[in-house]
């Protein structure tokens, strides 16, 4: 098994290197990070040609990028044509939003905010940040929203990814997500109406 | 891979002999676990108990301590302000508004982690710990610069874990980066009890049988916390709930005292009876 | 109905208090985050104030505050001398440009609050270039 680090220096190809996953047939590959490297072990360029080679081969490239805003920051953006910005409703995670955003904006990079983790609930008794204070605050367009979830937790847990089961009910925010990515205008599922929290009710009182 | 920890003893957590206040490291190499909650409520747990205290928001660029404590209208000057002897520390530190005996010294937001001198951080933290009992330094995610930078002069290394695949893995590699020498004792944050019991999150000891730290607490997943740090009050100031009491045990087993090992309360929260909001399962 | 008792009789929802902090700290992280822009203001505010006082240019001081509710800019700019009053004031500056910090100056002396949101202007820009 290679890693990105290997493809950089040259041990490797990049489709050496690309691991698929079978269960998305040949849809989805994974190129894993070093784990035994510095970060500075990747030049940005390196990063960028890598990221490049990658985009020849395939639809779209995600980059999941480190967190903070060093060198591992400085490589995941390099060779990237557009930014999605994860946040949570939490004063701690928009000021550091924000600080990437302004950091993204000034390579002219187009960003779209996915808010991850908001519980309806609280938003409701005005307890936590809605989706549209945090888009507001930092005046970004919304790709996403993705609410706190104990499927989350038991399927990373055990490694399965959510969007590969139709039956749990996240994938179908994770569905909506992708084809926003692939430019269709896809409505959002409203987190803050009374309807859904009748439903919310609802299921509360069937559950 | 790191060597495993023995368990706690009262002279592993004990201050150290000579009159000197302990630095010690809130760090985690994951981003968004709490460490900087963790920091507020640890300080605030520990200055109620008398000690004098001394926040470092190591977390240049990316600072959130101020904003957490409630204190972002207060500062003016920032730890680079000090290394670059632009200001005094005096100037720099900022008393917080509750607890008067602990102290805030905030991260220099327009600049790089890159711009710390290691060399003068450490005198900075050894300056820091003549003057108070406890010096707590808030790490960033990661193991770059900032890493180093918030380690370089702890004697002492909090790790803060979530019971998540992906947590647990960031604090193996950070323990084995810390090594012994910073006798590395673990929080587990954010656990959802009832979760824990459904089988569907890793309990406490899930995560310590591949961490094998010191135990120093455990908190859970309460809104309470997001709803106090929204307010910029941090919940360890409340008299009465199961969190603050929490924090305030962890302050008792940093202080050296002999407490109770923290259990958190397994109880459905109306989060964990909600269980979902889509399709009502459970 | 509980809820609305609470939210009632509270100063503010937690909510409004992170947003309401939230606001008034990204405008002081991006007042830090431009100096270029503040040096500017300095520059212009200068020449504004030239044209009426002498100022002592090396004393010059310009800062940003949070005050409870806002951010206010305090700027301290000693006056070296005034001249006579005379008949008729300097006139009015005409460049597009110099028009913005001639309004700041009459809306609000030497406590001004800033523009609202600088990173949307920002954001739109950088948009507008892709």
């Amino acid at each position: 098994m290679f890693d990105l680090v290997e493809v950089v220096e040259g041990r490797c190809q990049l489709r050496q290197a690309l691991i698929k996953d079978k269960r998305f047939g040949d849809c989805l590959s994974i190129l894993p990070a070093a784990q035994t490297r510095d970060k500075d072990a990747v030049t940005p360029e390196q990063f960028s040609s890598v990221v490049a080679q990658a985009a020849e081969q395939c639809d779209f490239v995600l980059v999941d990028c480190p967190a903070g805003i060093e060198g591992g920051f400085r490589n995941a953006i390099a060779g990237v044509g557009e930014a999605i910005v994860v946040t949570t409703p939490e004063v701690s995670a928009i000021r550091d939003a924000d600080r990437v955003i302004g950091k993204l904006v000034e390579r002219a990079l187009p960003i779209r905010l996915i808010i991850n983790r908001l519980r309806p609930e609280m938003v409701r008794t005005q307890d936590m940040l809605s989706v549209d204070d945090v888009c507001e605050i930092l005046s970004a367009e919304l790709l996403g929203v993705i609410p706190d979830d104990e499927e989350i937790i038991d399927m990373t847990n055990r490694g399965e990814p959510i969007a590969l089961n139709p039956s749990m009910r996240l994938a179908t925010i994770y569905d909506k997500i992708a084809r926003r990515l692939e430019g269709e205008l896809v409505p959002f599922t409203s987190f803050d109406s009374p309807g859904f929290f009748g439903r919310l009710f609802g299921a509360l009182k069937a559950g | 891979m790191h060597e495993p920890v023995a368990q706690p003893t009262t002279e592993v957590l004990a201050a150290p002999t000579a009159p000197r206040g302990r630095a010690i490291v809130v760090t985690s190499g994951k981003g968004g676990v709490g460490k900087t909650t963790t920091t507020a409520n640890i300080g605030h747990a520990l200055a109620r108990r008398g000690a004098t205290v001394a926040l470092v928001d190591a977390d240049i660029g990316l600072r959130n301590l101020d904003l957490v404590l409630g204190l972002e209208q207060r500062v003016r000057y920032h730890v680079l302000d000090v290394l670059e002897e632009k200001i005094s520390l005096d100037d720099a530190l900022v008393r917080d508004k509750h607890s008067p005996t602990l102290c805030l010294l905030a991260a220099a937001q327009a600049r790089e982690k890159d711009d710390v001198d290691e060399t003068k951080m450490k005198a900075l933290i050894d300056q820091l710990r003549e003057r108070f009992d406890y010096v707590i330094i808030d790490s960033p995610a990661g193991i770059e610069q900032g890493f180093k930078n918030a380690v370089i002069g702890a004697s002492e290394a909090i790790v803060v874990c979530t019971p998540e695949v992906s947590a647990v893995r960031d604090v193996d590699r950070v323990i084995g980066l810390l090594g012994n020498a910073f006798r590395p004792q673990l929080i587990v944050n954010r656990l959802r009890p009832a979760l824990v019991k459904k089988g569907k999150m890793l309990s406490v000891e899930d995560v310590n049988a591949i961490l094998r730290l010191p135990l120093l607490g455990v908190i859970g997943d309460e809104p309470e916390i997001i709803i106090t740090t929204n307010r910029g009050m941090p919940i360890a100031l409340q008299d009465e709930g199961a969190t603050a009491a929490a924090y305030r045990a962890i302050a008792a087993r940093i202080a050296g005292e002999d407490v109770a090992a923290p259990t958190v309360e397994v109880k459905d929260s109306f989060m964990d009876r909600l269980g979902s909001f889509f399709g009502g399962r459970r | 109905m509980l809820e609305f008792f609470k939210n009632l009789f509270a100063p503010s929802t937690s909510s409004s208090t992170a947003k309401e902090r939230l606001r008034l700290v990204l405008m002081t992280d991006h007042i830090s985050l431009a100096p270029e822009m503040i040096e500017q203001l300095k520059r212009d505010l200068v020449e504004v104030i030239s044209r009426y006082v002498e100022v002592d240019l090396q004393k010059i001081d310009v800062s940003f505050e949070q005050q409870d509710h806002a951010l206010a800019m305090l700027a301290n700019i000693p006056i070296i001398s005034v001249g006579r009053p005379t008949a008729e004031p300097p006139k009015p500056l005409e460049t597009p440009s110099a028009a913005a910090p001639t309004a700041a100056m009459k809306s609000g002396g030497d406590v001004t609050p800033l523009p609202k949101r600088k990173r949307r202007r920002r954001a739109s820009t950088a948009q507008a270039s892709v």
